[in-house]
């Protein structure tokens, strides 16, 4: 069988799995809507928020990502994983015992203020829409690549399976369809994965693979000679990256303290029956993460080595059928320079080959040579991955105007009924919104998600962080902290991102010398959180403390017992 | 003050002890060996690894998740002996 009958095989079972447990479990409460009845169990949760964190950015992008950056790429790999250590100690076990729906609740209810809940709201609105454009984004280039259908068409059809059990099942369907697609895209991930570490070093555990020995007999490590080939070629070591030190910290706790802030992940945590499972599952999604995040740069080696190896020194007319096929999708362009038909790939200016990051991942099967199931089953995981994202980000979305804008603030008497029926239309309108995204992209959609991590980590982690560990704190520094961090991050992303003050985006590269304390725009969300710290605490002093039952449920937060039960604050 | 409420407080301030020894390590693991601490470690070099850019790329993956675990198992024992468990 080949590659295309493969993928439309596999991509069609997969979507029928979707579709068959989105009707099985389609929500029929708003409490079934928003956070799946409160009832998932630690083990389920845990695998859906797995898929839920990782995106098409996770499957596809982020291994590309570390083969060309080395070391640098281990910002990634330590700024998405070890924000959860943050989630499981410092946020999740806390808000599941607060026990609502939404991230705005609980700013709105701790802060006593609606001025607090709105601007929650907007800023869970922008996180999410930035990111979930990149999701479509993501579906409409496996579609194009391997279904030869066009972009456009293949964001509309990922459109409408993400409308059909989005809005029908609310988060339990969501949280069952995750725990589906997790499966899928791990196992997409790993075979690949195990047979070209087999195939290279011997070791089917690509983790080990890795650092060991070269196939070939000369005892040669890998990585050592990974670090040969790009020293020859004028690349930096592998090993050692070009960013600077600070700038790798910076970037490292933005991603980090993001990755806690974010809606759409924090929203999981409610969805459990007690404060002891919200731990656990953070545990359990960690761990589900970890088996992708430990062997993404496994795979970013073996594919640097393997494109280096293959095309590197080659006449150009004895490239194998891949190479020929990403050429006609644009994103691997050769341009015979000195016109000796050989391909030059190197970092000088004699470079004949243009190699988008994203191939790495989709192409890395084809690369090694691997059976035509596998290609296609790595085309099936890249749309688990998106889809999954995609539809946790909605959700959010749908929640923040239903519940947060249109029941807390605009309609605080509309019945349960024509609650629902506002987030399943919300959650609509939202999938039609994302969708225009995904094929008008804004053209700067990767710097937009970077911003949502900054914007995320400037906003509401020092916010839900001090409303937990600091009883005292009141709306007045919340807000301020919330409004100067946000503004502080947008100001920092505007002048150095996009250029907005100098000039537009051809004066970035050389604003670069002024980036303050030497730190880019990536990683400047770790500066505007600790300002909004600053400005917080300052800002309380000159006002009064919270009132004494905030007070008293900042103390109920803190103890398990009784997270069952539902709450009215 | 309750004596309920005085055994609340004791809870709150060994979980906080908790907190904050497993984050120096969640530091140490992260900021301290893999950035800070890099090319140091990256002196030792164990199988093809440089051990910095090992932790950065590995290691410190591993600890985050034991972390959480080690953290799950200490509050699962704290909440009874306070009898704060659901």
């Amino acid at each position: 069988m080949s590659v295309q009958l493969w993928t439309y095989l596999l991509v069609g079972l997969t979507f029928g799995l979707y579709i068959a447990i989105a009707i099985w479990s389609r929500a029929a409460s708003t409490k079934e809507f928003y956070v799946a009845g409160g009832g998932i169990s630690p083990w389920a949760n845990g695998l859906a928020t797995a898929a839920d964190w990782m995106s098409a950015a996770s499957f596809i992008s982020m291994a590309g990502l570390i083969s060309f950056m080395g070391y640098d790429g281990s910002v990634y790999l330590m700024g998405w994983t070890g924000g959860y250590v943050l989630l499981a100690l410092l946020l999740a076990p806390y808000l599941r015992k607060f026990g609502q729906f939404t991230v705005p609740d609980f700013v709105g209810e701790r802060y006593y203020s609606k001025s607090a809940r709105v601007v929650a709201v907007l800023c869970a609105l922008l996180v999410s829409f930035t990111y979930v454009a990149g999701q479509m984004r993501g579906v409409g280039v496996v579609f194009s690549r391997f279904l030869e259908v066009d972009i456009n068409t293949g964001v509309i059809i990922g459109m409408i399976i993400v409308l059909f059990y989005a809005v029908l099942g609310g988060m339990k369907g969501i949280t069952y369809t995750q725990v589906a697609q997790f499966c899928v895209l791990i196992f997409a991930f790993m075979v690949p994965a195990i047979f070209i570490s087999i195939q290279m070093t011997g070791n089917p555990i690509p983790q080990l693979g890795m650092g060991s020995q070269l196939n070939d007999g000369s005892g040669t490590y890998l990585l050592e000679r990974l670090n040969g080939l790009s020293q020859e070629l004028g690349f930096a070591n592998y090993t050692e990256g070009s960013k600077s030190r600070i700038d790798v910290f910076a970037i490292t706790l933005a991603l980090m303290v993001g990755t806690a802030g974010l809606p759409h992940v924090i929203v999981r945590f409610f969805t459990v029956k007690r404060v002891r499972d919200a731990r656990k599952s953070a545990g359990i999604a960690l761990l589900c993460i970890a088996l992708l995040y430990t062997t993404a740069p496994a795979v970013a080696v073996f594919a640097r080595t393997n494109l280096i190896d293959t095309v590197n020194s080659k006449p150009y007319n004895t490239m194998p059928e891949w190479f020929k096929n990403w050429e006609a999708t644009g994103l691997l362009q050769f341009d015979d320079k000195n016109q000796d038909g050989i391909i030059q790939y190197n970092a000088s200016s004699q470079n004949e080959l243009q190699v988008d990051r994203d191939i790495m991942v989709l192409a890395n099967p084809e690369i090694a040579d691997l059976p035509p199931w596998v290609v296609a089953l790595v085309a099936a995981g890249g749309l688990a991955a998106a889809l999954s994202t995609a539809a946790g980000l909605l959700l959010v979305i749908s929640s923040s105007i239903s519940h947060d804008l249109i029941k807390k603030v605009f309609r605080p008497d509309i019945s349960e009924k024509g609650e629902l029926w506002s987030a399943r239309l919300a959650a609509a309108l939202a999938v039609v919104v994302a969708g225009y995204f995904g094929i008008n992209p804004p053209g700067f959609v990767a710097a937009v998600v970077a911003l949502a991590f900054g914007l995320a980590a400037a906003s509401f982690f020092p916010a839900i962080i001090l409303g937990i560990f600091y009883k005292k704190m009141n709306r007045e520094g919340a807000i301020s902290g919330m409004i100067v961090g946000i503004s502080l991050m947008l100001f920092y992303m505007l002048k150095f991102k996009f250029g907005l003050f100098d000039g537009g985006k051809t004066a970035v590269a050389e604003l670069q010398e002024s980036w303050w304390w030497g730190i880019s725009p990536e990683g400047f969300g770790s500066i505007a959180m600790v300002v909004n710290f600053i400005v917080a605490l300052t800002v309380n002093r000159f006002y009064p403390p919270p009132p004494k039952e905030v007070q008293a449920l900042v103390e109920e937060i803190r103890i398990p017992r009784g997270a069952g039960s539902a709450h009215q604050h | 003050m309750s004596p309920k409420s005085d055994q609340h407080k004791r809870y709150w301030r060994q979980n906080l002890r908790y907190l904050k020894l497993l984050l120096i390590i969640w530091f140490l693991a992260s900021y301290g060996a893999a950035i800070i601490f890099k090319d140091l470690l990256d002196q030792l070099v164990i199988g093809g690894f440089p051990l910095g850019f090992w932790m950065a790329q590995q290691g410190a993956i591993y600890v985050f998740v034991i972390l959480i675990f080690v953290y799950v198992g200490l509050m699962n024992r704290l909440d009874k002996k306070y009898d704060v468990n659901e």
